[in-house]
């Protein structure tokens, strides 16, 4: 088991380095020069004093060179300075991680809950009515473009209603609990929906599958009432894969935390990125990237260990 | 003794594999009906060369006195945020998002299965490199590698500032990236299937009489890899669809004046308050074509193997 | 029994496969050793019947006679030569398989008539047109009607897709046909068919039949000689009459005592062998057979036995150092 978690802590680390590498490339390719805004700022920039500033920070080396030297960095825990906010970049993104996490740990939460309720609901009784709703609600869920549904979401609770704040993550002059979750309200919503349909239909196949087998069909014979039968006897079982594709999914989980951030101006690690990038901040997206990449590697991990000790067919080597 | 003669009139017509499957899938409500909207949605999309040149209009061609007019006669759909007809727009708009996603899943499928069919029929360490790397790849976050991809600056690496902007370059970028993030999902799907496939008997008996590899590959891994290749070939369509329109709407994916339904809600904020019709169209658009796939994808996974759950 | 030179011969032929595990700390990696140093040689128009139970590696070895599996050590020879390229091309011809699970050997995308082509048409035999004439011809030899061309292999039975197998094993015209357990899958009133089919082919044709199995009354129906495994070492190698009659090695006489009878008068009572086949990773010393052998004596358990002849009987080879 320890050399199990060693290995893959190997491999994600390999991963990362790898990612490091290739971003640095590529932000190198993206429009725009780390110099070009300070010169903008600057009109009396000769042509020498930007050769000179160049040579300072050390833009005039070849790309392999400077990424040594910002990995060295790296591992001595600098990470470089954020351009955007004038503050080093971690100072930055510690707070952004936080926000993000919020918003992904309630979502999460909130659409396993309720695809579980739904997909067992569902499954009682395969074809029939319910089944139907759930299945294209489901179906609906994976189909939806995360951004539209927020802007309906907006169009409707916000601006239609007036429920509902439609951006933000507090009203100026009040910071209390209440007015927090306002605000969370409609991005939690958006992210929650979105995930949930995809949830629904594993759970839902998963208690199908289960359901079928044989020793259900022992279980009721025997006289187990249909309520303890499904909650202890096929959750159990259909647990086991649901759990860990719930796990693996986090990746996407944070694609559409990007996109609900930005939508609705939530500042966590998803708008850090994506601002980050249009504004040519390097040190920044460069930190917030690797960052979200650990993220994934990690709930990979995560599931991948669950999985084992959940199901005690599997041993772990 | 009469010979026997090869080419005499059977006396019962075989069912062939796919007219049994045809008919299955005709059962499934869902992927029927999902079939014909998708039809209707492509002829939407294609109508709208003739239907500009019907009405006279010019579907580039900005008027900003006509901003968010409503809908009239000349104008169905009204006007959108640059003066532009906007149903005109949500067509053309319609023809790239599609194609980007045909196109996407075409090399992205091929891609993937390269790299399956290598993995799994040649084994070893060939596999165990192949899978390393692939697993990498699932590893990473999606989205943002797709936003860092689709910022790169095509003149530093060499092309030319006029073509970098132009609509072509726009339209291959998007392909491309997403074909190269997307491959994943058919390469391990293809490894495992071509790992069960390649012990089969009849595999090893074509083999007794001399097959080469390629010989095995093309007659009897890829026709029986093909259900499942069409299945997930299906639903990465809608997957492609919504990355498109995600990156689009982001601005790193297709860039105006080109229309795509994602970067019709550019500025959705502002649509938001002054013409939220304007904010639903090309959702909405991108939400039916994708539920549609997702729909012929389930009907066609039903009609290949029956015994899936439903 | 023709003295022509053998069509296929193997020599001290073993195949071992080396498993995964063993490293600095575990010691050596285990070694599965399937088939150890036998010899055979299988003479045009006879049928060496190749018996043993589950781990005897009979499978394996059949596979290494139909060209599918590289021994690790030994050689084959082709009509008295060695192995070479042009060898390999015609043995590609000259010997086919079949096997034992009817519903897994036919590509259930291929209608008939290309499956039972589907040889010629690996080696470039023939056109399209001629193949399709053969296809018809093969199918009424195996007793199938015409129509089944164009059909696929679901809508037929195990039995007639075994018959498709042997048509498809035919297609080349071979002299040889390894039979791996070709009737344990199917049911006992269609095994007699299908092995009727078989001798029946084997008349018109002269062909050879290397033919697997572990049902030794199938055995007693279609062999000529008989050649027993036991854990992957050839035991005993006799016409078959005589190894029926009389067998030399301990091994064959328990099989054939184990075998049930129906309707003889007095069952005999033969000496049960004790305890289970030794796992193929660890084969004890001396002796395979050692451990579960009645006659057992303190030789056994250190010298392995040669293959000779028993006494008396120099045609009957058995590896025993009490053979009969």
């Amino acid at each position: 088991m320890l050399g199990f978690v060693l290995r893959r802590s190997l491999q994600a680390l390999l991963v990362l380095w790898v990612m490091s590498f290739v971003i640095y490339g590529l932000i190198g390719l993206m429009p725009g020069d780390p110099l070009d805004v300070m010169i903008a700022a600057n009109p009396g920039a000769t042509p020498e004093v930007v050769a000179h500033l160049r040579e300072i920070y050390g833009l005039d080396q070849p790309l392999p060179v400077r990424y040594w030297h910002w990995l060295m960095d790296a591992l001595r825990g600098d990470f470089g300075f954020s351009r955007t906010h004038s503050e080093p970049v971690l100072t930055v993104l510690a707070p952004a991680l936080l926000q993000t996490c919020k918003l992904m740990l309630i979502s999460f939460a909130l659409s396993v809950v309720l695809a579980f309720i739904l997909g067992v609901v569902a499954a009682r009784r395969p074809g029939g009515w319910v089944d139907g709703f759930v299945s294209l609600f489901a179906f609906a869920g994976i189909s939806v473009p995360v951004f539209w549904l927020a802007l309906i979401l907006i169009i409707v609770f916000a601006v239609q209603l007036h429920w509902l704040p439609a951006s933000g993550m507090g009203t100026v002059g009040d910071g209390g609990l209440f007015d927090q979750v306002r605000h969370l309200t409609l991005p939690v919503a958006t992210l929650t929906l979105a995930s949930t349909g995809q949830f629904t239909r594993y759970v839902r196949a998963a208690m199908i599958e289960t359901m079928r087998m044989d020793f259900i069909r022992t279980a009721r014979a025997k006289g187990l009432g249909e309520g303890r039968l499904v909650i202890r006897h096929a959750l159990r079982n259909a647990l086991i894969p649901v759990v860990t594709i719930m796990a693996l999914s986090f990746g996407t989980l944070f694609s559409g935390a990007l996109v609900t951030e930005t939508m609705f101006a939530q500042w966590g690690m998803g708008k850090m990125i994506y601002d980050s990038i249009l504004a040519n901040d390097y040190n920044l997206a460069l930190v917030g990237l690797l960052f979200a990449t650990l993220v994934t590697l990690l709930s990979n991990l995560v599931a991948d260990l669950a999985y084992g000790w959940l199901d005690p067919r599997i041993s772990l080597k | 003794m009469t010979a026997l003669d090869a080419t005499s009139p059977l006396v019962q017509q075989a069912q062939s594999v796919w007219k049994l499957r045809w008919k299955r899938f005709r059962g499934h409500r869902a992927g029927m009906i999902s079939l014909g909207v998708l039809i209707l949605l492509v002829l939407f999309t294609l109508t709208a060369g003739p239907l500009a040149a019907w009405f006279g209009i010019d579907p580039d061609a900005t008027d900003l006195l006509s901003r968010y007019d409503p809908p009239s006669a000349g104008h169905w759909l009204g006007m959108d945020d640059a003066g532009r007809d906007e149903l005109l727009r949500l067509m053309y708009g319609g023809q790239i998002s599609l194609l980007v996603g045909l196109v996407s899943t075409l090399i992205g499928g091929v891609v993937g299965l390269g790299i399956g069919l290598c993995a799994g029929y040649f084994g070893g360490r060939l596999d165990a490199l192949l899978m390393r790397f692939t697993d990498g790849m699932i590893a990473l976050p999606l989205l943002p590698l797709l936003i860092v991809f689709g910022a790169v600056d095509l003149t530093k690496l060499g092309f030319s500032s006029e073509f970098a902007h132009s609509g072509a370059a726009g339209f291959w970028r998007v392909v491309v990236i997403i074909a190269v993030v997307d491959w994943t999902q058919m390469a391990r799907l293809v490894r495992a299937a071509t790992l069960s496939l390649k012990e089969r008997d009849y595999v090893l008996a074509a083999k007794a009489s001399g097959a080469s590899p390629l010989y095995v590959v093309a007659a009897h891994i890829l026709p029986n890899v093909a259900t499942p290749i069409i299945v997930a070939g299906t639903l990465t369509v809608g997957r492609v669809i919504l990355l498109e329109s995600v990156l689009s709407f982001l601005g790193f994916g297709i860039v105006p004046p080109t229309p795509s339904w994602g970067n019709m809600l550019n500025n959705a904020q502002e649509l938001v308050t002054t013409a939220p019709a304007l904010a639903v169209y090309p959702g909405l658009l991108i939400f039916i074509t994708v539920i549609a796939v997702n729909f012929i994808g389930d009907g066609l996974q039903h009609a290949f193997d029956p015994r899936s759950n439903r | 029994m023709s003295e022509m030179p053998a069509i296929i011969d193997i020599d001290r032929v073993s195949v071992h496969f080396p498993l995964a595990g063993g490293g600095l700390f575990s010691g050596p990696a285990p070694v599965l050793r399937a088939v150890e140093q036998v010899s055979l040689a299988i003479r045009p128009g006879e049928t060496l019947a190749l018996v043993g139970e589950s781990g005897s590696g009979k499978s394996t070895l059949g596979q290494v006679v139909a060209g599918l599996r590289q021994p690790t050590a030994g050689t084959l020879k082709f009509h008295g030569r060695p192995m070479g390229r042009a060898e390999w091309r015609q043995a590609r011809k000259a010997i086919q398989i079949v096997f034992q699970d009817p519903f897994s050997a036919l590509d259930p995308r291929m209608p008939v008539s290309d499956l039972i082509t589907e040889p010629l048409k690996i080696q470039r035999i023939g056109s399209p047109a001629d193949r399709r004439q053969r296809a018809a011809e093969l199918v009424a030899q195996v007793g199938l009607p015409l129509d089944a061309l164009n059909r696929y292999p679901h809508e037929f039975s195990g039995g007639q897709r075994q018959r498709i197998a042997i048509a498809r094993a035919l297609a080349p015209d071979p002299s040889l046909i390894v039979a791996d357990e070709p009737l344990s899958a199917l049911d006992v009133s269609i095994q007699s068919q299908i092995l009727n089919l078989m001798k029946g082919i084997q008349e018109q044709r002269g062909l050879s039949y290397l033919f697997i199995s572990h049902d030794l009354a199938v055995v007693n129906h279609l062999a000529d000689r008989v050649a027993v495994l036991y854990l992957g070492r050839l035991v005993e190698l006799a016409e078959r009459a005589d190894l029926f009659a009389k067998p030399s090695h301990p091994y064959t006489a328990a099989l054939l005592d184990a075998v049930p009878r129906i309707g003889r008068g007095r069952r005999r009572r033969g000496r049960s062998l004790t305890g289970e086949m030794p796992s193929p990773l660890s084969p004890p010393p001396g002796c395979v057979f050692h451990t579960r052998c009645p006659k057992v004596q303190a030789i056994c358990k250190t010298t392995p036995p040669v293959l000779e002849p028993a006494p008396g009987r120099p045609r009957h080879l058995a590896a025993c150092h009490f053979k009969e």
